[in-house]
């Protein structure tokens, strides 16, 4: 058997591979981005026809990954977790239609936000829409548990969700392969031809066939072996500890022997027998959860007037952030080690834009046309132009989700708020900024929409753009006067007539669209490089 | 048996190659590992670290836990600062490049930072830009900081050679060539202190 060496990511790219996987379907974003990537650049993917491009967002992705499985073959959805409210229309009703070839979700969160705008668990989507979630702890199980994905899924004709998160999806590890692959399925149809029609008739009673599936699904996560249950002298607190969890509580045992008993959680639904065994056997509970305490308040309870429950909701673990062997030792009361304090004098060094990064030159046009009108008027998004936000360009007012620097942008305006910008990369202005131009242009509101086009999905390391080559014809097909479409070179020698265009589009009392074109400085090294290589 | 180890540096200076380079020679080993690592945001100049934990039995976490970490590697010595909290305070070493990389405005002193280093009970503090430059490989700053501290690694200086020739491959015999040198050069400081 073949032992590779394979991020949390790679191993469920791989495994994909091995499973008979006919197509993955996703958008860029940390920490999910290198599955698709592993696939985009395996051979082996290659020589068996799997498809990969990335999707314009999560929500087509998803989708087309719902399409696929539709015809029958297996089907993989990537995306991060804020990628799952893009992807939530289709996700919460794939659950009613239910799956024909095997379809697995993988769902990849950002506890402690390393490179995310929030902490989102997605665990609450999969519970939500009432589906299996796996939760590998491990490298060795995600592969494993990619296999099983696809084999619930068909057995159940039902998408699975795989939650992982970035210290599994980043981490690297020995992973054994298995020795045989499974063949792509054939395209079939479903035998029930109405199985797939969300007409309120048909959903309700797919709907209910979906709450019929729950007890097998919940005897699944009882027996199939992935759940344990660790039994332990010292009743005196019972553990559940769920994904990641488990490997932190046992790095506090040197002989990985837990004294009390614990309940290794890494399938869903939660297996109500094995909780209660735990909870019958010991005084209290401990609730490790990697995210945020969707179970540890499910078992408190409202009322909370059962035995204790310990977690993230009194305290004995932190209400936010990622845990770690130390905070999960210390809610034990185990004595846990301490290095060196950190001197007072190491600063702070936050991301900061590359030198020679476009955005800079871009930034230095914008902040000087605004000049005379003041701070507080341009609204930005996500990706690496979001740090315009720091010194020394402190040039944005507000980032929340894809897209919604036009959109923001268009409410100021309505409100009166001018000039209202927009400052937006070229992958998110596909991903879900063209929506909100067309709502300015149907409108007629006069923003001033700057799509920053390096021609490359920059943050998340170089992915190809839906964008490329299209930004002028989508706009101009959107309906923006073909007058107030401007293009230009963000240079520094470019730098007095970049700003007059941006002056004269602040000035005009319509949608306007300036696109500043020139190669993300990354992409652009990694380019030459590979050049220089060949 | 076990080493964990922090390498650690600014985004773009080598710290996750260096780390892929130990994985790959300790799986070569038949050693278990496991190597958590930062992507994103964070690789836009701002700090990167990666915890790498290599031992004779199966590895629970993919993070050190605190106060036990045995060697701290870096290509800048203000981030070998950072993650003290991880380092075992009588055992462990911070092996890091002296030579501050400065793209914030409020950087310290670098006599102070050097200060604080050597305040660390185990440490070597060393030109390893000076010495990659030597070798011939000025790009070869993280592989003269992991030459030096392959004598506290626990794993032969051939297998990281053969782990630098397995992952530079790709990219031509003179690319290996180079980095290997500076691997040895940077071995050699640390054999003469």
């Amino acid at each position: 058997m073949e032992k590779l060496l394979l991020l949390g990511d790679e191993a469920i790219a791989q495994a994909a591979i091995d499973a008979g996987l006919s197509g993955i379907f996703g958008y860029p974003g940390t920490p999910s981005t290198e599955i698709t990537e592993y696939i985009q650049e395996s051979k082996e993917a290659k020589e068996k026809g799997i498809r990969s491009n990335w999707g314009a967002n999560e929500k087509t992705a998803m989708e087309a990954a719902l399409g696929m499985s539709y015809a029958g073959k297996r089907a993989m959805f990537t995306c991060k977790h804020v990628g799952m409210n893009v992807a939530a229309d289709p996700f919460m009703n794939s659950a009613i239609t239910g799956a024909n070839g095997g379809l697995v979700y993988i769902a990849a969160d950002d506890p402690s936000m390393h490179s995310s705008q929030d902490e989102q668990d997605s665990r609450f989507f999969g519970d939500w829409a009432m589906i299996p979630i796996l939760e590998p702890s491990n490298q060795q199980e995600a592969y494993d548990m990619v296999h099983y994905a696809f084999d619930l899924s068909e057995e159940f004709h039902i998408p699975v969700m795989i939650r992982i998160t970035t210290r599994l999806a980043h981490s690297r590890a020995g992973v054994v392969r298995r020795n045989t692959q499974r063949e792509q399925n054939p395209v079939k149809l479903h035998e029930n031809p109405k199985q797939f029609i969300l007409l309120p008739a048909i959903a309700r009673k797919q709907y209910k066939e979906l709450m019929a599936k729950q007890e097998g699904l919940m005897n699944a996560s009882a027996t199939k072996g992935f759940n344990q249950y660790i039994d332990g002298d010292n009743k005196k607190i019972g553990i559940i500890a769920c994904g990641l969890s488990f490997n932190y509580l046992m790095e506090n045992y040197s002989d990985r022997k837990c004294p009390y008993p614990v309940l290794k959680i890494v399938q869903y639904p939660m297996p109500e027998t094995m909780v209660n065994k735990l909870y019958e056997e010991c005084d209290s509970v401990l609730v490790l959860e990697e995210g945020q305490p969707l179970f540890e308040r499910l078992l408190r309870g409202m009322l909370n007037k059962g035995k204790k429950v310990m977690g993230r909701l009194d305290g004995s673990i932190p209400r936010d952030g990622e845990l770690n062997p130390a905070l999960v030792g210390k809610a034990l009361g185990l004595p846990v080690s301490q290095g060196l304090p950190v001197p007072s004098i190491v600063a702070a060094r936050p991301p900061k834009l590359c030198d020679g990064c476009p955005h800079i030159d871009s930034y230095a046009a914008i902040n000087e046309a605004m000049l005379e009108y003041g701070v507080g008027k341009v609204f930005s998004d996500i990706g690496c132009y979001t740090l315009g936000a720091l010194p020394p360009y402190n040039a944005i007012y507000s980032t929340v989700d894809m897209g919604a620097s036009i959109t923001m942008a268009k409410g100021a305006a309505d409100a009166g708020l001018l000039p209202a910008v927009a400052v937006i990369g070229d992958s998110t202005f596909t991903h879900s900024g063209m929506t909100g131009l067309l709502d300015c242009v149907v409108d007629n509101t006069p923003v001033t929409v700057m799509i920053l086009d390096n021609e490359i999905t920059g943050m998340t390391g170089s992915q190809k753009s839906s964008a490329t080559g299209r930004v002028e014809a989508i706009c101009a097909g959107i309906g923006v006067d073909p007058a107030h479409i401007r293009v230009l070179n963000p240079l520094k020698k470019f730098h007095q007539e970049n700003l007059q265009v941006v002056k004269e589009e602040l000035a005009y009392q319509g949608v306007s669209v300036i696109i500043p074109r020139r190669d993300c400085i990354v992409a652009a090294n990694k380019k030459r490089k590979a050049a220089k290589a060949e | 048996m076990k080493i964990d180890i922090i390498l650690c540096g600014v985004g773009g200076m080598g710290a996750l190659s260096t780390a892929a380079i130990i994985s790959q020679a300790a799986l070569d080993m038949g050693m278990y590992m496991k190597q958590a690592e930062t992507h994103g945001m964070s690789q836009r100049g701002g700090d990167v670290q990666s915890h790498l934990r290599l031992s004779d039995k199966e590895i629970a976490s993919d993070l050190i836990p605190e106060g036990q970490c045995d060697i701290i590697l870096s290509v800048e010595p203000m981030e070998a600062l950072r993650y003290l909290p991880f380092l075992n305070r009588e055992e462990g070493w911070v092996i890091t490049n002296e030579n501050p990389f400065i793209n914030i405005s409020n950087y310290p002193e670098k006599d102070v930072v050097l200060a604080e280093v050597r305040k660390v009970k185990n440490s070597i503090v060393f030109d390893a830009d000076k010495i990659a430059r030597e070798s011939g490989n000025p790009k070869g700053t993280n592989m003269v900081v992991l030459g030096a501290a392959s004598k506290y690694l626990k794993i032969d200086i051939e297998k990281l050679e053969k782990a630098i020739s397995d992952i530079f491959s790709r990219k031509g015999e003179a690319v290996v060539a180079a980095n290997i040198s500076a691997l040895r050069a940077g071995r050699e400081v640390a054999d003469k202190m």
